[in-house]
């Protein structure tokens, strides 16, 4: 059970939605982390490197969070190690088919005002809400 | 210099995963369980970063070309299909069984420990079987 924070959801999704504007002001990009991420994988073209320094960032940042004195103390990964293994492999496999996750299709591209990120996100959404209702209610 | 931006957006970018709470698979979860114990903060964090990047690129997008580079990098494709469909149910489904998607995922691997990791390792694992069973990926234009 987590409880409704209005004010620190509003400052940090401003914080992304900054990062998403710096990066396509300077860089001329979409932060999208489905297609950042795969600068992790193979073959690594001249266009990896940025993105992985991306990511690097984004770690540090939660760290940095936690070195002001953040709380991630209360973060509670309930998953079983399977349900993990199960969770990882879809998100990874229908991110990449579906062409973007929540940063790509569900801030950037529909900031883009993109049909294509409209119907994602109204689609992972709603999947969500239906697995998130199978899992918690009915299980 | 390129580098160093990609580096401070990405520190803005988990700052505020992290401010939001998005790292923490129990409030997404929370916002997804609407009929349960409904906490619609995600909606706060989505609405939050859909005002400022949406009047930020009405005027970003003005200009012929990014401060550092020679050319926008948008998406091309207009048209809905199959695969964007099929790809966002499936996402949906690991994002609810989870309460990860990949940002946050990636974003906690300095603070997770062994479960975002076995996570992470599978999300990477399901884009290799994408990239292997599909085209791979084009680096431009995609999200």
């Amino acid at each position: 059970m987590t409880s409704f924070t209005p004010y620190s959801a509003l400052l940090g999704g401003s914080l992304i939605g900054l990062s998403a504007a710096l990066l396509l002001l300077l860089k001329g990009r979409i932060a999208g982390i489905t297609g950042i991420m795969d600068g992790l994988l193979p073959p690594y073209g001249s266009d990896a490197l940025w993105r992985i320094i991306f990511l690097i960032g984004m770690v540090l940042g939660v760290l940095l969070f936690k070195q002001a004195g953040g709380n991630v103390s209360e973060i509670a990964i309930e998953a079983s190690n399977i349900t993990l293994i199960f969770a990882g492999l879809l998100v990874g496999f229908g991110a990449n088919l579906g062409s973007g996750c929540t940063s790509g299709h569900g801030i950037c591209g529909i900031a883009l005002a993109s049909k294509r990120s409209i119907v994602a996100t109204l689609v992972f959404m709603f999947s969500a809400f239906a697995t998130v209702f199978v899992t918690q209610h009915l299980f | 210099m390129k580098l160093l931006v990609a580096l401070l957006c990405g520190i803005l970018f988990g700052l505020g995963l992290a401010v939001s709470q998005m790292i923490n698979p129990a409030k997404v979860i929370g916002f997804l369980n609407v009929i349960g114990n409904w906490d619609p903060s995600l909606a706060f964090v989505m609405g939050g970063a859909l005002t400022v990047m949406t009047i930020a690129r009405i005027y970003i997008l003005r200009r012929p070309a990014p401060l550092l580079e020679s050319q926008f990098y948008l998406p091309e494709k207009r048209t809905l299909d199959r695969r964007l469909i099929i790809g966002a149910i499936l996402f949906g489904i690991g994002w609810g069984t989870a309460g990860f998607c990949p940002g946050p995922a990636l974003a906690s691997i300095g603070i997770g420990g062994e479960k975002v990791l076995i996570f992470v390792v599978s999300m990477l694992v399901g884009t290799l079987l994408f990239n292997h069973f599909f085209h791979p990926k084009k680096y431009c234009c995609d999200y």
